[in-house]
């Protein structure tokens, strides 16, 4: 009998791995390494634009005196809860505008203005209602990351293969039945991208609003620490966003793989 | 396992009886309600092969699906065991000319997916399912994906899908259409084992003549659209049989027989 079998990677292939992981870091390196000179040099104002050591200078103070972890918290809370409520509603609200045409046609537009709006440009209106503690941050998460969930369902929706729905009903599966098994699991890569983009959104969201009127969490840090010129502390807290934004997105995107496996693309364990 | 397939079927009770069934369709480009099935009566006994064999479109995919419950008839009744079809029910099951196979589900659970719309548990759908596996000789890929099996190992699964439901009557829609013509003939003989093995009632769907005369007891003309029946042809062929019947005598009379009045209502109804 026919068995399935996966070739091990050949040494031609790990050849050329290891020559992109080099090029790629190798440019980075040097990024770091002109950039240290360009302080050493002070051809430009060393307080403008500080070096890669006085970053993690910086850092491993602020890791030290405990305001990284503070603020870290603070601003990790107000991203869980938006963006935990976006998915909570924004799940259902996605599949109904995929699943029912005349909730499509009733909600579609109003939608589709509310995405068009620049949610940032609410801030204002959201400290008046919210105040300035985490509830308005939460807020902005929450309008940053709901959207891309709901469009993204709702073009999950409309994928579903025709064949597929009629089997389901020769079999004679109930609208829930056919719901679950073919609708759900065509909706999930979707489901996916929706959260990673959702989470890019929603971490944008938090450094602004942080930024814009915040009293605690990382965009507060930064923006204290650039309006009082420490520039060091400026860049080892983009940094933190940054590596944040990483990990987040590198997870989602191995949970994406994971159910993604009877797609047969490139095994990934 | 013996073969419980006698050559005369005619003394048997009906399994699946037509009366009289209209089928219309809403023409989109038109807006007029089209026929696509005009009174046709048909009655199926148990055990029975039974074949529709017409022209592309001529409406006897759409007779089917509403044998299936998937499309409403107009006019007319359709009755499996004496039971009135109002929709698609567990009593049929329908295998599809497009393997259209649940691809994030793996071929094991592919074939309880009837039986697990039932209401049946993951592990009892499994041992009512593992008889067929075992006879359409999928056994040891139920953990394969569907992209990793060939077209004709994918139809076996939407067989095994079919038959795991244990339906009073099975129906399937071009089964082979699909495949190239090798699978297409190896799948035939296999089909035709299996029919003789385990005595179900079949109503097939089909263009080719071949596979109609080699597989059915009756072989049934639809006419170009609408479509009702040109005519009824046993094929009195002992079972069982072999694939080497094609060269016979016999087989080509009736594939004749099937031709010639298939091509007459060509000429008259201009239905190509």
């Amino acid at each position: 009998m026919r068995k399935v079998t996966v070739f091990p990677k050949s040494s031609e292939a790990k050849k050329e791995k290891i020559i992109t992981t080099l090029l790629g870091s190798g440019v980075i390196l040097l990024f770091l390494i002109s950039w240290e000179l360009l302080f050493q040099s002070k051809l430009v104002n060393p307080l403008f634009i500080s070096s890669p050591s006085r970053v993690v200078l910086a850092l491993i103070t602020i890791i030290r005196d405990g305001s990284l972890l503070q603020n870290l918290t603070i601003s990790g809370q107000e991203f869980v809860l938006g963006y935990g409520m976006a998915i909570l509603i924004g799940f259902p609200i996605g599949i109904m505008l995929g699943w029912f045409k005349l909730i499509r046609a009733a909600f579609g537009p109003f939608i589709a203005a509310m995405q068009a709006t620049p949610r940032i440009a609410l801030m204002p209106l959201f400290i008046i209602w919210f105040g300035l503690g985490i509830t308005s941050k939460i807020v902005i998460v929450l309008l940053s990351a709901i959207f891309p969930l709901i469009v993204n369902l709702q073009v999950a929706m409309s994928t579903i293969d025709n064949d597929l729905m009629h089997v389901a009903r020769a079999y004679g599966a109930s609208r829930w039945q056919v719901f679950r098994s073919i609708a759900l699991p065509t909706s999930l890569p979707f489901l996916i991208t929706g959260l990673r983009l959702a989470a890019s959104r929603g971490l944008l969201g938090v450094i602004m609003a942080e930024v814009f009127g915040g009293a605690a969490g990382l965009g507060y840090m930064i923006q204290y620490a650039g309006s009082t010129f420490q520039t060091d502390k400026v860049f080892a807290g983009v940094l933190v966003v940054a590596f944040t934004g990483i990990t987040l997105d590198f997870a989602l995107d191995r949970l994406g793989r994971h159910f993604d496996r009877w797609r047969g693309e490139v095994a990934v364990h | 396992m013996e073969s419980v397939k006698s050559a005369d079927t005619l003394e048997r009770p009906v399994k699946l009886a037509i009366k009289d069934i209209v089928v219309g369709y809403l023409d989109k480009q038109s807006g007029h309600t089209m026929v696509a099935v005009d009174k046709v009566t048909l009655d199926i006994r148990e055990g029975e092969f039974v074949t529709i064999v017409g022209l592309s479109g001529c409406g006897k995919s759409t007779f089917l699906n509403a044998i299936a419950g998937l499309v409403k008839h107009q006019h007319g009744e359709i009755r499996v065991n004496d039971r009135v079809v109002t929709g698609p029910g567990m009593d049929r099951a329908v295998v599809f000319q497009k393997a259209s196979l649940l691809p994030w589900r793996k071929v094991g659970r592919n074939i309880t997916y009837g039986l697990e719309l039932s209401g049946m548990k993951q592990a009892a759908a499994r041992e009512k399912a593992s008889y067929y596996v075992n006879l359409i000789r999928l056994n040891g890929f139920e953990d394969h994906y569907p992209h990793q099996l060939s077209g004709g190992m994918q139809q076996r699964v939407n067989l095994a899908r079919a038959l795991a439901c244990d339906p009073e009557v099975l129906l399937l829609d071009e089964p082979f259409a699909a495949l190239d013509a090798i699978t297409r003939e190896l799948m035939q003989n296999e089909l035709l084992q299996l029919c003789e093995k385990v005595g179900k009632t079949v109503l097939m769907v089909t263009h080719q003549i071949d596979e109609a005369v080699l597989l059915s007891d009756r072989v049934v003309i639809f006419s170009s659209r609408p479509a009702y029946v040109l005519a009824d042809i046993r094929i009195p062929i002992p079972r069982p049989r072999k694939s080497h019947i094609k060269d016979s005598e016999e087989f080509r009379r009736l594939m004749n027989e099937i031709w010639r009045v298939i091509e007459g209502n060509a000429n008259i109804g201009g239905g190509i």
